[in-house]
């Protein structure tokens, strides 16, 4: 079932830059989609023109029923400096007049997913550059979205946690029944992941490869030595070669 | 740590023995120079007279630092709501701002009566640092929040009170402690102006009183206790800034060295 189709999307900043041409991009439900490119081809911006911060000068985004409550975990980690963590994963429900009582025990299950369980009263400058990253995923998992967009939410962590939330992931998806478009520089991370890649290349950003890697859904470690794991990450790198020389 | 907060006091009580010394070897007359000593039994002698003026001269202080916050955030964010209102009425702020308060003080003693004039000229003076501040702090919310508070839907009213006042508050917090020694001033300012008028007799007209009479001593005492309130207020306002930024702003973090 669609969710969301993007066709010949343009997109000019004001001094000139041509961050995205002729961008097309539909997404299903349920769907595990990564955005992998090199740096500067409008991952950011297609994720930003999708979750409505930026409007598009020329081609159509279309949701196929109302727009949906959408998570939005920026490549920065976005906390207000003034607010405790809990108050940070609070914010999107509080905006939505949910009382602290009524959100204590959801903002509480978002924080321990992330593993920040016992980090409620700390404020972001006390936490890590990967801990306060973690909060920034509780806070857009905290509304269960059914779209999840995701900035390279996991760049700044090490590889262990990074292979446990990647797990944790592929499970809340399945068991939320989200759609997640997420952004990475990683062929190994998205071919992990994805139900499906998009490859984009630079200047303006486009996507040069389209790359189908089977139904979402929870994957265990062993996947990752599976002959079609492998496979997807040669073509991924491949594609993505490809882009940095057009680069 | 601790040399750090010895030796200014150190310095201060060198100073003070220096004067002392002088006066007495150089046999100055306390018309001329009070020694010190002297100062403080003025001070002493004339407590009665000398802490009521200091209590009135607060009093003004501190309401027209009130009014100064109130009004000036208020203004601040009604700036905010639009580049338009700000275009048109920023520039009269300026204007009061820029003209010494000392040459607005005559004219506003004609039109108000002393006590009123005196709290309209510390509140004139308190008044801007408040509004540009708050005004520049209200602009400078994080870009990313704000796109965050947008996706989520968030009202304009729950943009200010929960994003643009917090993030406002370290400048505001800047104007303030800037406000509070200019009210200081203003009050005195205009105290002085208001001259032999003054029936309010804050500290300033007692400076004045006691420089005609020629008591020395007591302008000194005086001038002592202006000292005082003007630290006194820094330093309230300098508790109540690392209070409220204690957690999260970076100018209460602490470096090793
Ligand atoms: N607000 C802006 N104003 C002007 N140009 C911009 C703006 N935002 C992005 N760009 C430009 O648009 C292009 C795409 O930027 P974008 O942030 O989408 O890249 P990205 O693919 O996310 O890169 P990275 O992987 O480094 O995060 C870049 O060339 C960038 O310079
Ligand atoms: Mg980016």
């Amino acid at each position: 079932m669609s969710l969301l189709s993007l066709s010949q999307i343009g997109k000019t900043f004001p001094n000139g830059t041509r961050a995205l041409d002729q961008l097309d991009l539909a997404v299903s439900r349920g769907d595990f989609i990564s955005l992998l490119g090199p740096s500067g081809c409008g991952k950011s911006t297609a994720l930003r023109l999708i979750a409505g911060l930026e409007r598009a000068d020329s081609g159509t985004l279309t949701w196929d029923e109302a727009k949906p409550d959408i998570g939005f975990v920026f490549q920065d980690p976005t906390l207000m400096p003034w607010a405790n963590v809990f108050d940070n994963v609070f914010l999107p429900l509080r905006l939505k007049g949910v009382t602290r009582a009524d959100a204590t025990p959801k903002i509480m299950d978002a924080l321990t997913r992330v593993g920040l369980g016992d980090f409620a009263d700390s404020f972001p400058r006390e936490l890590s550059g990967g801990m306060k990253m973690r909060a920034s995923i509780a806070r857009a998992l905290v509304l269960r979205p059914a779209l999840l967009l995701m900035d390279e939410p996991f760049a700044a962590l090490d590889e262990i946690t990074r292979l446990k939330l990647n797990r944790d992931l592929l499970e809340l998806q399945a068991e939320l029944g989200m759609t997640v478009i997420f952004v990475t520089h990683s062929v190994y991370e998205s071919a992990y992941l994805s139900s499906r890649i998009c490859v984009f290349s630079n200047r303006p950003g486009h996507i040069i490869e389209t790359i189908d890697v089977g139904p979402s859904g929870p994957r265990g470690e062993e996947f990752r030595l599976t002959s079609a794991y492998l496979e997807t990450c040669q073509r991924a790198s491949a594609a993505l070669e490809q882009a940095m020389e057009r680069a | 740590m601790k040399t750090a907060r010895i030796l200014p006091l150190l310095t201060f009580v060198a100073l003070l023995l220096g004067w002392e010394a002088l006066v007495h070897i150089q046999n100055i007359p306390a018309y001329v120079l009070p020694a010190p000593s002297r100062i403080f039994v003025a001070l002493r002698e004339d407590w009665e007279l000398l802490s009521a003026a200091l209590f009135v001269t607060l009093k003004i202080t501190v309401l027209a630092l009130a009014l100064a916050t109130g009004i000036g955030v208020a203004l601040a964010i009604l700036f905010a709501q639009s580049t338009w209102l700000e275009r048109t009425f920023f520039p009269i702020a300026v204007i009061l701002q820029v003209t010494p308060i000392i040459a607005i003080a005559p004219l506003l003693l004609i039109y108000l009566d002393a006590g009123t004039a005196v709290l309209a000229c510390a509140f004139l003076v308190a008044f801007f640092p408040i509004l540009s501040n708050t005004a520049l702090g209200l602009s400078s919310t994080d870009h990313n929040l704000r796109d965050l508070f947008d996706l989520y839907g968030a009202s304009r009213w729950q943009q200010m009170r929960l994003l643009r006042l917090p993030s406002a508050l370290p400048y505001f917090l800047g104007g303030l402690r800037i406000a509070g020694g200019l009210a200081l001033i203003g009050a005195i300012a205009a105290e002085i102006a208001a001259g032999a008028s003054g029936q309010g007799a804050g500290l300033a007209y007692r400076i004045l009183e006691a420089g005609y009479r020629l008591n020395i001593p007591r302008m000194f005492a005086a001038l002592v206790l202006i000292s005082v309130a003007g630290i006194a207020i820094w330093l309230a306002l300098e508790f109540v800034s690392t209070r409220l930024l204690a957690r999260w702003h970076e100018s209460t973090r602490a470096r090793s060295p």
